[in-house]
């Protein structure tokens, strides 16, 4: 398929590793900051692939994953009141709240359905008159401009039964908290090439300056992920910090401007909670005073109780690049896909659904031997190069 | 989808209904009275025709097979769309079953066929769904010999919902199952996979493809009799729901053996490698309703790879693995750029990604 395969062309992949290869004299830590990235690095074995000097840490760039819980819980309370149609990406529908997930309150007989675009959203709320539609606007600067443009398009047609409950994350404050934290390891950084293709990189100059990290902007298929890790590797290895763009074919440096306009028309930035990483100040995006008929915060009035995030999980530590999937102790025994604890498990960009099904962690369950040893063991197998 | 979208409903043309003073299906036609009576003596029988329907009898009584094993296999379908590219819940219905009993190591013989409509689905896409089936039926030289109908009120069934048993009797060389898997056994797959999938998700509401991407669903039996005669064919699987890798993973597991694939061998059109791509679903895990996956004899898989592919079902036929006694119970593919990733039997339903 022209632009997919040869960025997964196995010759070009094998230089790229060469190179890596002879260039390390060290172990560095890369986070790369997409949970797309993690998953093509899981899917196709790159993490066997690159020497062991190569130690990817999985980043905060996981929507479904950040989203607080007490926002699950109260996107569930407003799908459970009489007469609201409540749309979602299919990704958000298992998520656990406290209590339950979008698809238990669809069982129960709430009416969820899954859309792929926030303007479908608002083709239902057309169709629908008499019911609230409500949409999940969840993720990054990414899928921030058709939300933008779901709610300005319903606002300049006047369908006032449609609103969004909005969880937009921004990037480059996560990777600040990230950064300034005593407990950081990340020496570079892959950074999201969806979300810069929106925004752009000029921010980056200044984090790359102050924190001396190269943050190169990096594509989703395997040779993007391979070129972009061996550009902050010579960067690392050279001593240089420094913002480079490996995505140049999709990305510049300004980034989408009638995208950021959107963006800016219809939202503010405001303070976020973030799953398992805490607040973080200026990091989240809400609908402008204007747009507040379209606000389903300020439209339903619900009550949820606390939310209770499981003590087990340890997300916000595998967000925040400090430990791996495979440190959790719940991983792949209490948590699997069929009974997730944490959000990271359900997500197709989560880092340790990623680990679970491309790993061999399945058989941790079955076995009571030391946790963890006999999938190293096999991962050791199957990789070629250790 | 409306019939007058449908493409196959030209099929009516050449047969009118025989049904033509009730527009749609009445809660009555289900009763066991005279509307139920009309609809199975104009509707039903016809199509079918054959000894053991005409009889309107209870049940079919069947001849002997003269001391062949029998198999039998069950299957509801309750598909959305019902009318979709390339087929319907009628054909599908028929393929669906013909195919268990194939991968089964037998030949079908016999089917029943048990409708549950909703009231007030038109009479008219009942009739396409009747023929459709009849035409499966005949190309698979199977026989609808019971059947049941039932409608219930609207809102508790979604149109109609169909459930088909077969009857078939084992081939009487074969014997297959998982527990006949050896290491060294090829992995082969008649064709390309995860089409039928696409199919469905490209009509579903608010997912609209310039393409149309048409079903591969089809009966394989024919397929069986011609790779039966040349080779040692130790298990089959037609990988529908939940696709290809979830069939690999439960015959990794129930043969206690390891299974590798090769990425970069698995058959896969391009328009339907797009559509996956776009909505972030693995092929691996796309249902497939015409596709078999054969475990062979490795000396034999020459052969029956060549028989597969001399005819149209398994054209694009392919080696696409084989079976190890590396890591038992566990499916491995070697990715395209030569990296190395187990492959996971699925949770729940594939659901598209956010971004």
């Amino acid at each position: 398929m022209k632009y997919l395969d040869e960025y997964r062309d196995r010759e070009a992949a094998e230089k790229y590793i060469n190179l890596v290869k002879k260039m390390v004299t060290r172990q560095w830590t890369i986070m790369e900051i997409c949970g797309g990235q993690t998953h093509a690095i899981v899917k196709y074995g790159l993490n066997h692939l690159l020497p062991y000097e190569v130690n990817f840490v999985h980043g905060p760039g996981c929507p479904v994953c950040v989203t607080p819980q007490e926002l699950i819980d109260k996107a569930i309370a407003i799908a459970e009141q009489p007469d609201v149609i409540f749309t979602s990406f299919g990704d958000m529908m298992r998520v656990p709240g406290t209590h339950k997930d979008l698809l238990m309150a669809k069982s129960e007989g709430a009416d969820v359905r899954m859309v792929y675009s926030p303007l479908d959203a608002l083709k239902l709320a057309r169709g629908h008159p008499g019911k609230e539609v409500v949409f999940f606007a969840v993720g990054f600067e990414t899928t921030a401009p058709a939300n933008a443009m779901a709610v300005y398009q319903a606002s300049k047609t006047g369908v006032k039964n449609f609103s969004i409950l909005s969880s937009h994350v921004l990037v480059p404050p996560a990777m600040e908290t990230i950064l300034s934290s005593p407990e950081n390891r990340v020496q570079g950084f892959l950074a999201a090439g969806h979300v810069c293709t929106v925004v752009g990189y000029e921010e980056y100059y200044s984090l790359a300056e102050r924190y001396k990290v190269p943050i190169v902007v990096t594509g989703f298929e395997p040779l993007d992920i391979l070129q972009g890790t061996y550009m902050v590797l010579k960067q690392l290895e050279e001593g240089r910090y420094e913002v480079e763009n490996q995505y140049a074919r999709v990305v510049q440096s300004q980034g989408n401007i009638p995208s950021q306009n959107i963006i800016k028309k219809v939202f503010r930035v405001t303070d976020r909670n973030w799953r398992g990483v805490g607040g973080i100040p200026k990091s989240g995006l809400e609908l402008r005073s204007e747009y507040e008929a379209h606000d389903a915060n300020k439209k339903f009035e619900v009550n949820i109780g606390e939310a209770e995030n499981s003590p087990e999980c340890i997300a916000g530590e595998i967000l925040r690049g400090v430990k791996k999937p495979i440190d959790c102790p719940v991983f792949g025994t209490k948590c699997t896909p069929e009974h997730p604890v944490g959000a990271p498990m359900v997500s197709s960009e989560g880092a340790c659904a990623a680990y679970y099904h491309y790993g061999n962690y399945r058989q941790r369950s079955l076995q009571s031997g030391t946790p963890g040893q006999k999938e190293l063991q096999t991962e050791k197998n199957l990789g070629t190069n250790q | 989808m409306s019939k007058s979208e449908k493409k196959e409903g030209t099929a009516s043309f050449h047969c009118p209904i025989p049904i033509s003073d009730y527009k749609s299906v009445l809660l009555a036609h289900g009763s066991g009275g005279k509307l139920t009576n009309d609809l199975i003596r104009k509707m039903f029988v016809p199509p079918f025709r054959n000894e053991q329907l005409e009889n309107l009898h209870d049940g079919a009584i069947l001849p002997s097979l003269n001391g062949r094993q029998l198999t039998i296999s069950t299957d509801s379908f309750v598909v959305n769309p019902i009318f979709f590219p390339g087929g319907d819940i009628g054909s599908l219905s028929v393929h669906g079953t013909v195919n268990d009993i194939a991968m089964c190591g037998a030949e079908p013989l016999y089917l029943s066929v048990g409708l549950i409509i909703e009231e007030g689905f038109p009479m008219d896409d009942l009739w396409t769904i009747i023929l459709s089936m009849e035409k499966a039926a005949k190309e698979a030289g199977v026989q609808v010999v019971t059947g049941d109908t039932k409608v219930v009120d609207r809102g508790k069934c979604d149109k109609i919902f169909i459930n088909t048993t077969g009857i078939g009797a084992v081939w009487p060389e074969m014997k297959i199952g998982a527990s006949e898997i050896q290491a060294g056994d090829k992995i082969i797959v008649s064709g390309d996979i995860a089409r039928h999938g696409i199919s469905i998700m490209s009509v579903r509401e608010g997912l609209e493809f310039e393409t149309v991407i048409e079903t591969d669903s089809a009966s394989l039996h024919g397929l069986v009799n011609a790779m039966r005669k040349k080779g040692e064919i130790h298990a089959l699987r037609d990988p529908t729901r939940g696709g290809v890798s979830s069939a690999l993973n439960e015959l990794a597991e129930a043969s206690g053996y390891g299974i590798q694939i090769d990425e970069e061998n698995l058959p896969i059109r391009e328009q339907v490698r797009g559509a996956c791509e776009l909505l972030g679903l693995d092929p691996l895990y796309v249902a497939n309703e015409g596709k078999l996956l054969a475990f062979v004899n490795s000396e034999d898989a020459d052969a029956v790879l060549n028989a597969m592919r001399a005819d149209p079902l398994g054209k694009e036929a392919a080696v696409i693995g084989e079976v190890v006694e590396d890591h038992p119970g566990l499916v491995v593919l070697n990715s395209r750029i030569g990296g190395r990733r187990v492959v996971d039997m699925i949770t729940g339903e594939q659901l598209p990604r956010i971004c």
